[in-house]
């Protein structure tokens, strides 16, 4: 369904584009050979280059230009033999060398594609404009003196890749699945831990509306920082909104950098225009052009994991499942590992409802992650089993389930211990049905007269009479062939 | 015995080695003529206390046996190289009180081979300028002010490493090189200064000033001091991405004194209007002395040196523009004190008072080059014009081996002269800057005295990587041209 405001003068529509900053896992920072390590002492992760002193040079970590290769692979990208570190300068008091060391025209990765996962399991193709190396600034900290900032430079100096799509989405709902399929994708690659609320994943959206109709571009903001996909999708309702209300009032969009404020739902002009910055980009002299060596794409293509598109082809061609069910399982690499466990030599569709619907919705309730499920995939698995063989019916395999949450037991044990086997002894049912027809006469010939719905109601007293535990195929053949004859 | 400040870095060598006198009386010595002549300004900061500390650890390593190739020398540092835990000013202001943790390569390679560290060279500001007259501590005096009558400049930017050496007040210094600082004050003083091809040696913890360019090198008495003392200076750094990986060669060795059969180009465009006839004299005289020595003279064409000095006064305020801008106040050196309104107010007061006329000038003319809109038509070109320019040296290089050229259009100046126009004082570096432009090793060897009795150079101007030959070419000129005068202060 395509995301339309409607306005006063007409249908708009959004043009969407995002930049998503992702920290790259490595132990060192990109250039000073200082820690990475989260949570460290203040000032603690801070080499002499990262602090801006003379004479100090930076060296590449060879570890970082793989993660980004990995994640541009992971992106079905160009890989860039060739590329150039720039200086984009600017001042500002965390930014300890007055230029960050980033990376201009000639990125390390250029474009690829990445398939969004939209509601009801249809998919989106989104093009991505390139993946750029550069890295951070410091933290200033405003708010722990009156009268002074304070700066951390822990961060200053760690590897981040810019990877920038094209303007490919047209509604709040694209850009959080985008985002959503990004951060899958690098946690599957292990190239960024993709945890936004630390900071390791922050988004800059890039927003403008036009004319339903129209081919060209309007003027675009660029809104900094969000930090959530729900924000980033908030962010972007906002700011659409705005721009229509400004364009239907007769006014103009200014090219600009704004804010999204969260709690009262709005974007807010960041910088006024006399602070236009100018970053005067030039080639670092201090840094050789990074030319990959032969065979350094290759190896690091060996490597690659099984990646969420790759996966979801698979639980779908293979192991029967919906594209939805498929997406949903694959969205994270360990659900998937999850699932791919209780799934084994299994029935695929019946042990993804499992996993789902009942796993995922009472890890859900637990406010639980899958790493810490009280259930264990083999556990699951078994159970998967116990139905699909006929040993206990799904309403009875709730109630185990039940038990396995409580008690992370093992479900044949828990059968077995409470005797909850299903009865599939022909003679032990037909006795209860005909204790049950005997005492409700009255209700046998309701059925007969045509009220087959009574049906239900008897099959009901059966199941209450055997705890549950008939099988209740049997139960339904058995009632028919008694009362119908 | 002649006087030890008088020795050449070669004979104090072979002077410790056989005993005939102690690391500490070497040090001494040149101590003393520190204290003599404070009027010269060539150090920022002494160091007499520090360096007979080493000079008497340097002898009892000498004692033992365990001597580094320059053990117990006393040396003068160019203030652009940081030394742990001794004041590193870089000649300015918002610096004077830095005080760096962390030792340079090169002055940490030189240590480690025994060197004894007498003082921090001045400098012109964060190695700007071509007369060292825009030093935050005072101008340096050439030693041979007194034979000119007038106070001279010692040339710049290693101003002071120049006027210490040929002074007498220590057997060798370091310096640095963007454009000519190396070639053109040794030059002006009478000594030998060596610009090494660029990533012969570490850029790490030296003052950036322009990284492309920059590059350290030896300023000595003699060619034989200057490959004693890039033995010592130059390697592989892993922390300067921009070092080459290469194993050195033995610099002295290299000393042969056999040039026979070498091809000396002459670059036709390097005859400029208006140069003196001095220095064409001279420049001829070196010629005529190569040719006796047995090399072949060929005439090379360098077309694009007209446009040399424009592109460097482009590439170089750039980078400088992007380098200084960490000198905020924030972290550490000056910062501007008393009512401030902003950030942004302290970075220009802080700025302000801590940067000189000149660096302020390369920062803007920098800051310039590389806005939006202005990049294509500076920097893009100059960059381009850059590639141009070593091409010229590589075709010329297909049908010579080393290069013969002035080191400058002019002997020493007057303290106060050239310094109304910025332009007339960038023209100081007109023969020096293609080859820095173009990462060439230069040489400047005294050749010869003017007519007012100061002394000239010629720059040797050598292959990529081929400081051997440069080395062997300058031993041969210096020996044929004989120079042997000395400033008058020196007594001699």
């Amino acid at each position: 369904m395509a995301y339309i405001i409607k306005g006063e003068t007409g249908d708009w529509e959004l043009v969407i584009g995002l930049e998503v900053h992702c920290q790259v896992i490595s132990n060192a920072k990109l250039f000073s050979g200082a820690s990475t390590k989260f949570g460290a002492e203040p000032n603690h992760n801070v080499a002499f280059l990262d602090a801006g002193m003379p004479g100090m040079l930076p060296v590449i970590n060879e570890k970082c230009i793989e993660q980004a290769v990995r994640t541009g692979l992971g992106l079905k990208a160009q890989i860039n033999e060739y590329s150039e570190f720039s200086r984009k300068n600017y001042f500002y008091a965390d930014l300890p060398l007055g230029y960050q060391i980033s990376q201009f025209d000639k990125p390390i990765v250029g474009e690829g594609t990445m398939v969004l996962d939209l509601e009801g399991g249809e998919t989106k193709e989104v093009g991505i404009e390139r993946l750029h190396m550069e890295i951070d600034a410091g933290k200033s900290q405003h708010d722990q003196h009156p009268s002074k900032s304070y700066i951390d430079l822990n961060r200053a100096g760690v590897c981040l890749m810019e990877i920038v799509s094209k303007p490919d989405m047209s509604s709040p709902e694209e850009a959080g699945a985008y985002v959503r399929k990004l951060r899958s994708i690098v946690r599957y690659l292990e190239t960024c831990d993709g945890n936004m609320d630390e900071g390791s994943m922050r988004c800059d959206v890039n927003v403008s509306v036009r004319k339903v109709g129209e081919t060209e571009l309007r003027t675009r903001t660029e809104t900094k920082n969000v930090n959530s996909v729900r924000f980033v999708m908030q962010a972007i309702e906002a700011e659409a909104a705005r721009q229509v209300e400004v364009y239907e009032d007769g006014g103009e969009i200014v090219q600009e950098t704004r804010l999204f404020d969260p709690t009262k739902g709005e974007t807010r002009s960041m910088r006024s225009k006399e602070h236009a910055h100018d970053y005067r980009y030039f080639p670092d002299p201090d840094l050789l052009p990074l030319i990959l060596p032969e065979g350094f794409v290759e190896n690091i293509k060996k490597t690659l994991p099984e990646l969420p598109d790759e996966k979801k082809d698979r639980f779908i061609n293979e192991l029967g499942l919906s594209p939805y069910d498929a997406s949903v399982l694959v969205a994270e690499k360990d659900k998937a590992d999850f699932y791919e466990e209780v799934a084994k030599g299994r029935d695929g569709k019946l042990a993804a409802n499992w996993v789902i619907t009942n796993l995922f919705g009472a890890l859900n309730k637990l406010g639980k992650g899958i790493d810490e499920s009280p259930v264990s995939a083999e556990n699951l698995g078994k159970l998967v089993e116990l139905i699909s063989n006929d040993t206990i019916s799904g309403r009875i395999a709730k109630d185990v389930f039940e038990i396995m949450i409580e008690t992370g037991d093992d479900p044949e044990k828990i059968v077995e211990e409470k005797g909850l086997k299903q009865i599939t002894d022909t003679g032990a049912i037909e006795a209860a049905i005909d204790e049950i027809i005997a005492a409700n006469q009255d209700k046998v010939e309701e059925i007969r007269g045509g009220k087959g719905k009574m049906l239900g109601w008897f099959v009901g007293q059966v199941m209450k009479a055997t705890q549950g535990k008939a099988n209740p195929g049997m139960v339904n053949k058995l009632l028919r062939d008694k009362i119908m004859g | 015995m002649t006087k030890l400040t008088h020795l050449t870095l070669a004979e104090a060598r072979d002077g410790l080695k056989s005993g005939d006198f102690s690391a500490v009386e070497l040090t001494k010595a040149h101590i003393d003529a520190m204290e003599a002549n404070k009027d010269l300004n060539a150090f920022i900061t002494e160091m007499p206390e520090l360096a007979l500390e080493q000079a008497a650890s340097s002898d009892a390593k000498i004692k033992s046996g365990d001597a580094g190739a320059m053990e117990g020398l006393p040396i003068g540092m160019k203030d652009l190289f940081c030394t742990e835990g001794v004041r590193t000013t870089a000649a300015s202001k918002i610096l004077d009180n830095f005080i760096p943790p962390y030792e340079s390569t090169v002055s940490g390679n030189l240590k480690k081979a025994g060197a004894v560290m007498v003082g921090k060279t001045n400098l012109d500001e964060f190695a700007m300028g071509s007369a060292n007259i825009t030093s935050a501590f005072g101008n340096v005096k050439n030693p041979w002010s007194a034979d000119a009558g007038k106070d001279l400049v010692p040339g710049g930017s290693s101003g002071g490493s120049a006027a210490a050496v040929a002074g007498g007040l220590c057997l060798a210094a370091t310096g640095t090189d963007t454009g000519g600082s190396i070639r053109q004050p040794a030059s002006f003083t009478g000594i030998v200064g060596l610009k090494p091809t660029y990533g012969r040696c570490s850029r790490w913890g030296i003052v950036a000033f322009a990284s492309s360019l920059d590059q350290a090198g030896p300023m000595t008495k003699t060619v034989r001091d200057s490959a004693i003392m890039l033995q010592s200076m130059a390697g592989y750094d892993v922390h300067d991405s921009t070092s080459a990986p290469m194993d050195l060669p033995d610099f002295e060795a290299a000393l042969t004194g056999d040039i026979k059969g070498l091809k000396i180009g002459i670059p036709k465009e390097y005859k400029v209007d208006g140069m003196p006839q001095e220095i064409i004299d001279l420049w001829k005289k070196g010629e005529d002395m190569l040719k006796d020595a047995g090399a072949e003279i060929v005439e090379v064409s360098l077309p694009h040196t007209k446009y040399a000095l424009a592109t460097y006064y482009i590439v170089a305020p750039a980078e400088a523009s992007s380098n200084l801008a960490r000198y905020d106040g924030v972290r550490y050196g000056h910062r501007a004190e008393g009512e401030l309104e902003s950030l942004d107010d302290l970075y220009c007061k802080t700025r302000g008072q801590g940067f000189g006329d000149e660096v302020q000038r390369r920062i803007m003319i920098g800051t310039y080059v590389l806005s939006a809109g202005y990049y294509d038509a500076y920097y893009a070109k100059a960059q381009k014009i850059r590639t141009l320019i070593s091409q010229d040296f590589k075709k010329a290089y297909e049908t010579c081996d080393v290069i013969l050229t002035p080191t400058c259009p002019s002997a020493a100046f007057g303290i106060g002269e050239n310094e109304d126009d910025p332009v007339k004082m960038y023209l100081n570096d007109v023969f020096t800057v293609p080859t820095s432009l173009a990462g060439l090793p230069g040489m400047s060897v005294p050749t010869g005295l003017s007519e007012g009795g100061l002394p000239l150079g010629l720059q040797l101007i050598g292959r990529p990587f081929d400081e051997e030959t440069l080395l062997r070419t300058a031993g041969v000129l210096e020996t044929a041209a004989a120079f042997t005068a000395k400033p008058k202060m020196l007594g001699a």
